[in-house]
């Protein structure tokens, strides 16, 4: 399916979703995202920046409302395998994200799961870890990576699908300065990239996106 | 925790495609399970030390993991001479010790260690991934093989969550000790870590499934059955077959 330029990709009307036994995180809330659009999104702890990740990519499900993704709608989880296949989110735990023994089979997961073949995989191995400045990496041993390692190499697990949209969950968190510049860079180098990212750095948000929103009690608003 | 120690190496038996290792050693477990002649299991137990020796595997780490299983057959020993039914050889006080129950617990023991050792030479020199992806190629389920794949993956990570609990218990000072303190500690250790594990596999699935995971596990690196696979294994089976055509 083609989606026209400038029209929003990623449309959510009239959303409403609650955790058990809590109250309404979200109630008749509204989004667009837009191709091309690099935006940060800010927000006090427990306002549902993660969990309106989790709704985009179908891991949560809102009790009412509309998900449209791609120009259609989303709402079991068979739509969502497209979605899946076609944006990428990074987890904030880079634990959660790595699962398998070494660098190498982990960012080949993804690849493998698109059905690319061997060959295309591994040409797609060596280039994201060229690209993310992992070269040599391949044969680590995933749980022995350093904090900082671990982040970059999940970037790297979801880069390697080449996503058309980046979800990142507080990607600069525990990072020091030195691997913050990294990724400031990786993401600037790839200007065609679309992203939406969850962070509280304001440094880092300046420099790599070009619009900010905040999200304060189920409500979403340019700042 | 499981790590794969003898994962590593450049030996025959490493080199030597899982899918082979998988049916040989499967073979020779269930002959040697159903053997009951001493001859053969003699030489099965030289054929399992010999596979480990090709290996080259080290002795110290194979010697703790036999010691595991034998801790286990040595508790046999302690029951079956003296209640197995048979020819009473040595009288105890009033205990009778038998003469079948002494060579039942020491066919016991030849089987098992047999077993082990080629356990250890033939699917322990093959990494988790390797194995699933040959079990997958031999036509097992996909609900099987992700179920092996998945116990030993979470296997891992409730060690985790365990050792940073323990950690967070050690910080603030906590001793085990015999008192109702510390055995309500480790039970709010044990269900923390099982809750925690929980959650953290459902986190890990979640970003499994945002990778495109549809329930099939595709590994990099594919096999490529070679002539030397072929002759490594035709020469296994072989001697598998002579064990049992042995007097």
């Amino acid at each position: 399916m083609k989606e026209r330029k400038n029209e929003a990709v990623i449309k959510i009307t009239d959303l409403s979703f609650a955790y058990l036994s809590r109250d309404y995180i979200f109630k008749k809330f509204n989004f667009n995202f837009s191709k091309g659009e690099r935006i940060g999104l800010v927000g006090p702890n427990g306002s549902g920046k993660t969990t309106l990740f989790h709704l985009i990519m179908g891991l949560l499900h809102p009790s009412e409302g509309k998900i449209e993704i791609f120009g259609k709608e989303r709402k079991v989880e068979n739509d969502f395998i497209e979605v899946r296949e076609r944006i990428g989110l990074v987890f904030q735990d880079p634990d959660d994200q790595l699962f398998s023994p070494t660098v190498a089979e982990d960012i080949a997961f993804g690849p493998l799961n698109l059905r690319k073949n061997h060959q295309e995989t591994k040409k797609i191995l060596k280039e994201t870890l060229e690209t993310l400045g992992l070269a040599g990496f391949e044969d680590r041993i995933t749980y022995n990576l350093s904090y900082g390692e671990k982040r970059l190499v999940s970037l790297a697990t979801v880069w390697a699908m080449q996503p058309e949209i980046l979800l990142l969950d507080e990607p600069t968190i525990w990072l020091d300065e030195e691997t913050i510049e990294k990724i400031v860079q990786i993401l600037n180098n790839h200007p065609h990239l679309s992203y939406i990212i969850i962070s509280h750095d304001k440094k880092f948000l300046r420099e790599t996106t070009n619009k900010t929103f905040k999200m304060i009690n189920g409500k979403i608003e340019k700042i | 925790m499981i790590k794969e120690k003898f994962s590593e190496g450049d030996s025959l038996l490493h080199k030597l495609d899982p899918r082979v290792k998988i049916i040989v050693a499967l073979s020779f477990s269930v002959i040697v399970a159903v053997t009951d002649k001493y001859t053969s299991l003699s030489v099965a137990l030289l054929f399992a030390v010999g596979a480990v020796a090709v290996a080259r595997l080290e002795t110290k780490e194979i010697i703790s993991r036999l010691l595991v299983v034998n801790s286990f057959i040595f508790l046999l020993w302690l029951m079956l001479p003296f209640t197995f039914p048979g020819k009473n050889i040595y009288t105890l006080d009033s205990l009778n010790i038998s003469q079948e129950g002494i060579k039942y617990a020491l066919l016991i023991t030849i089987k098992s260690n047999s077993i082990i050792l080629a356990g250890i030479a033939l699917l322990s020199t093959s990494s988790i991934f390797n194995l699933v992806h040959a079990l997958r190629h031999l036509y097992l389920p996909d609900k099987l093989t992700q179920l092996f794949f998945f116990t030993y993956r979470y296997t891992q990570t409730i060690h985790s969550e365990y050792i940073r609990l323990n950690n967070a218990l050690k910080i603030r000072g906590f001793k085990a000790q015999t008192n109702f303190h510390t055995y309500r500690t480790y039970a709010y250790l044990v269900g923390m870590m099982l809750v925690r594990s929980y959650d953290r596999s459902k986190r890990v699935y979640n970003a499994m499934l945002c990778r495109g995971f549809k329930g099939k596990l595709w590994t990099l690196n594919h096999f490529v059955f070679k002539k030397s696979d072929f002759v490594t294994g035709m020469v296994m089976i072989s001697c598998i077959i002579g064990l049992v055509l042995l007097p």
